[in-house]
């Protein structure tokens, strides 16, 4: 698997949630992905971006545009020094949130993904990949 | 601070939400939709969001909560223009946006809220259609 480029941004406030949206929008729509597909990743980035400033209070996301044999993939890593998660089970289930909000960030994120990796150390911080390939529903 | 404006269409209030609502635009909205139901007596609240082309959990949140403030103040809310590739998406997200109706596009949700809300006699919705 190639990784052809990537870039990485900050994620501090919500003005840089918004500027995360915007930059995987840009990328999945150079990718070619389906509108819907677009708005599936822009729509998970949203979430995880958002629970960084929320939990974390600053992260980073990094965005790889891949490459699998013929396939183009967009792979976005988020990941933060905050105070970690303690039970990863509890946490991805629908409905579970310590915070404010409806606890489908991660879930949520999982589903509108073709791949999802989390790992997270409590006390040290959180790591969680997403993966989308164009042409995969 | 830019407030999201809210139009007022006789008895209903429209609003249309075309930028990134970040915590403190759905604070002031939500204060703002308040103030005006109670200020103007409307009966409905349409909300247009046929420019966002991402509803994501916060977004989500923040209409079932303005459909649950309005209701405790005797109007309804009507989410309207929801672009294809977000319906799909928040069902797939899994957000059900209980307590929210939804139309298809400002005049079909004017026809829903006119249809839903109960006038006293003598009374009319101050909006006459064209």
């Amino acid at each position: 698997m190639d990784i052809l480029r990537h870039e990485s941004i900050p994620v501090h406030t919500s003005d840089d949630v918004s500027r995360a949206r915007q930059a995987v929008r840009a990328w999945a729509t150079k990718i070619g992905f389906s509108l819907v597909d677009q708005t599936k990743i822009v729509t998970a980035a949203s979430e995880l971006a958002r629970n960084i400033i929320i939990y974390a209070r600053e992260g980073q996301m990094h965005l790889e545009e891949i490459q699998n044999g013929n396939t183009r993939g967009l792979r976005l890593t988020f990941e933060d020094h905050g105070p970690g998660i303690p039970d990863l089970e509890l946490a991805l289930k629908d409905g579970y949130t310590t915070g404010n909000g409806l606890g489908l960030g991660l879930s949520g994120a999982r589903r509108l993904s073709n791949e999802f990796r989390i790992s997270s150390q409590v006390g040290v911080g959180t790591q969680i990949t997403i993966t989308r390939w164009k042409g995969q529903p | 601070m830019d407030r999201i404006p809210i139009l007022k269409m006789g008895k209903f209030l429209l609003v249309t939400i075309q930028v990134d609502l970040n915590d403190s635009l759905a604070v002031a909205l939500q204060d703002d939709l308040t103030k005006n139901i109670v200020q103007f007596g409307a009966r409905g609240v349409l909300i247009d969001i046929s420019s966002l082309d991402l509803v994501d959990s916060f977004i989500g949140r923040t209409l079932s909560d303005i459909a649950a403030m309005s209701r405790i103040l005797d109007a309804e809310t009507v989410v309207v223009g929801m672009q294809p590739a977000v319906a799909i998406t928040l069902v797939e997200l899994g957000l059900s946006l209980g307590g929210v109706r939804t139309a298809l596009n400002v005049e079909k949700g004017m026809a829903l809220l006119r249809a839903s809300i109960e006038t006293e006699p003598g009374e009319d919705d101050g909006y006459s259609a064209a």
